[in-house]
């Protein structure tokens, strides 16, 4: 798959501080890249590098070919953008704004469709002001894919959102996505990115840490893992300490809890199998994201 | 009111779209469809209704007390669209991020700022028209006897206004913080232009502070085209310099986030 963005030794200062000190990656067509760090890490600036909104104090730029501050116009035909904190016209209608948005492209996408797809045909009359927390942030993602773009770039797009919404809008991406539009997803959120995202930089102190599958930057870290379950059968100790994969067991009234490295889940399991135990109620605890983020952030201090 | 369904999908130009954007906006703000729509037309009528203001007036050049109020309204209509609801509607937009946004569009930016003038200058010109109208044919207040003259200076009054109003949006930080420059602003201005002490009835030191106003520059000027001449030098010189100096001032100052 050709890159869709890249971005090479991007570097921007605001004075004296450095907002993004060294940042390189690619995107590929159709993926869901997600671009993670903790606040003041660097994040906003590039995706408005990449969208044109800041000139860069170095490095290089590419979407779709184009330069994102020469051209401009050929960039914003094709990249739509949702911005953190951005607002409408208070007494502008839902509707009114998605007929304005598409209005300015050659090929918009159709808007009453997004207004559907977004769960906001029942508020298309509904001035900007009167609208909830969740309804316009999908308002804002509608305006981001109004002109029907080959990249969407979403920043920050479930802060401030209850869990049920962040759901919602999480479904909503993936849509975004099988209809072939690349997303760059801006987030400090490690769920969103775990869930979402084929690939994740993660960004500290404008410089990219790792950039992998998330499931591998999870890998990454050797968190031990723990397993509880409550067998169906009375269990010999001696069968589960021999595994190599576990480091304890503990019983807790009539709950097993495991703790291992490595594939320590299939190994129990299956020696719990071949004795005809089932483990009923079975939660495994998995080092996930967040422990990766938190280890290779903090390692990253240390240097 | 659906404008979802009212709305055919012509494809028009961005800037015509957000022109018509921002004057639904501008008649959905009741405190400024009052103000600088309503009001000028109340204020025009009770005075047409006060039979002194009827009476030609000692020191006017023939002219009716309320024959001198005829440019007072326009001006204050002026200054309510320049000083108070186009700074004001481009300083939420910035602070709201409604520009930032803009600028990720095709559209851009710049062209709501235009939206924006457009749309005060457009309803300034329908207003000015209507005090004329209603004033000429309600309580025969005469036409200007240089209409050319009087167009140059009604223009160079609205650049002056708007300029001045580009100027407050570039400075204010927020939406409430140029709504209150505009109206501190508004009063002493209006003052100077004569709405509650006509200039000519001034002490001569107060009058020379009229002159260097841009509103009561502006009153002067459009007293001259009424009459049938140039406005002094002095005031055709303010009301250059009033456009041009905030104009500048504002392009220098103005962001956009």
């Amino acid at each position: 798959m050709s890159p869709v963005i890249e971005v090479r030794s991007l570097r921007k200062t605001y004075g004296d501080t450095v907002a993004v000190d060294d940042i390189s990656f690619t995107v590929a067509e159709g993926e869901i890249f997600g671009i993670l760090g903790p606040n003041g890490a660097g994040k906003t600036t590039t995706v408005e590098c990449i969208e044109g909104l800041r000139k860069p104090d170095g490095g290089e730029i590419s979407v779709l070919g184009l330069d994102p501050l020469q051209d401009r116009a050929k960039l914003t035909q094709v990249l739509g953008a949702q911005l953190q904190e951005s607002q409408l016209p208070a007494k502008l209608r839902v509707a009114e704004a998605l007929d304005l948005y598409s209005s300015f492209y050659r090929a918009p996408a159709d808007w009453r469709r997004l207004l559907d797809l977004l769960g906001l045909a029942d508020k298309a009359g509904t001035p900007f002001r009167k609208l909830s927390g969740g309804q316009k942030q999908r308002l804002s993602i509608a305006l981001a894919l109004a002109g029907g773009p080959r990249i969407a770039v979403l920043d920050e797009l479930t802060t401030g959102l209850d869990p049920q919404a962040r759901r919602d809008t999480w479904a909503l991406i993936e849509g975004v996505r099988e209809r072939g539009v690349t997303v760059v997803l801006v987030s400090h959120f490690m769920e969103e990115a775990e869930r979402l995202c084929d690939r994740v930089a993660l960004i500290d102190k404008g410089r990219v840490v790792e950039l992998d599958t998330p499931a591998a930057l999870a890998e990454r870290v050797a968190v031990e893992q723990r397993i509880q379950f409550r067998p169906s059968g009375p269990v010999d100790d001696a069968l589960l300490t021999d595994l190599p994969e576990v480091s304890s067991i503990i019983h807790r009234d009539d709950v097993v809890v495991i703790t291992g490295t490595g594939n320590v889940l299939n190994a129990v399991v299956s020696v719990l199998a071949r004795n005809q135990i089932v483990a009923q109620q079975l939660r495994v605890d998995q080092a996930n994201l967040e422990d990766a983020f938190l280890e290779l952030t903090a390692s990253n201090k240390e240097k | 009111m659906s404008v979802a369904t009212v709305i055919p999908t012509v494809r028009r130009s961005a800037l015509v779209r957000l022109t018509l954007t921002e004057l639904r906006l501008l008649l959905r703000e009741p405190m400024l469809v009052f103000w600088g729509f309503a009001f000028p037309l109340l204020l025009l009528t009770v005075f047409g209704l006060i039979p002194s203001f009827k009476q030609t007036h000692a020191g006017y050049q023939g002219q009716t007390v309320l024959d001198t109020y005829v440019p007072i309204l326009i001006v204050m209509m002026l200054a309510m669209l320049s000083y108070l609801a186009l700074p004001t509607a481009l300083a939420s937009y910035r602070e709201q991020g409604v520009l930032r946004r803009l600028k990720t569009t095709p559209a851009g930016a710049v062209r709501v700022l235009a939206a924006q003038l457009l749309v005060n200058f457009g309803s300034a010109v329908v207003m000015t028209a209507l005090i004329l109208v209603v004033g000429r044919l309600a309580f025969g207040v005469p036409l200007p006897l240089a209409p050319g003259i009087w167009v140059v200076v009604a223009l160079l009054t609205a650049a002056g206004t708007l300029a001045v109003g580009l100027f407050v949006a570039a400075v204010a930080p927020t939406g409430r913080v140029a709504s209150t420059i505009g109206s501190i602003m508004f009063y002493p201005l209006m003052f100077f232009s004569g709405l509650w002490l006509p200039i000519p009835s001034m002490p001569s030191a107060l009058q020379h502070i009229c002159h260097a106003t841009p509103l009561g520059a502006a009153w002067e000027s459009f007293q001259s085209a009424a009459l049938g001449h140039w406005p002094s030098a002095l005031a055709l010189l303010t009301m250059i310099a009033y456009p041009i100096v905030f104009g500048l001032a504002a392009a220098r100052l103005f962001r956009w986030d």
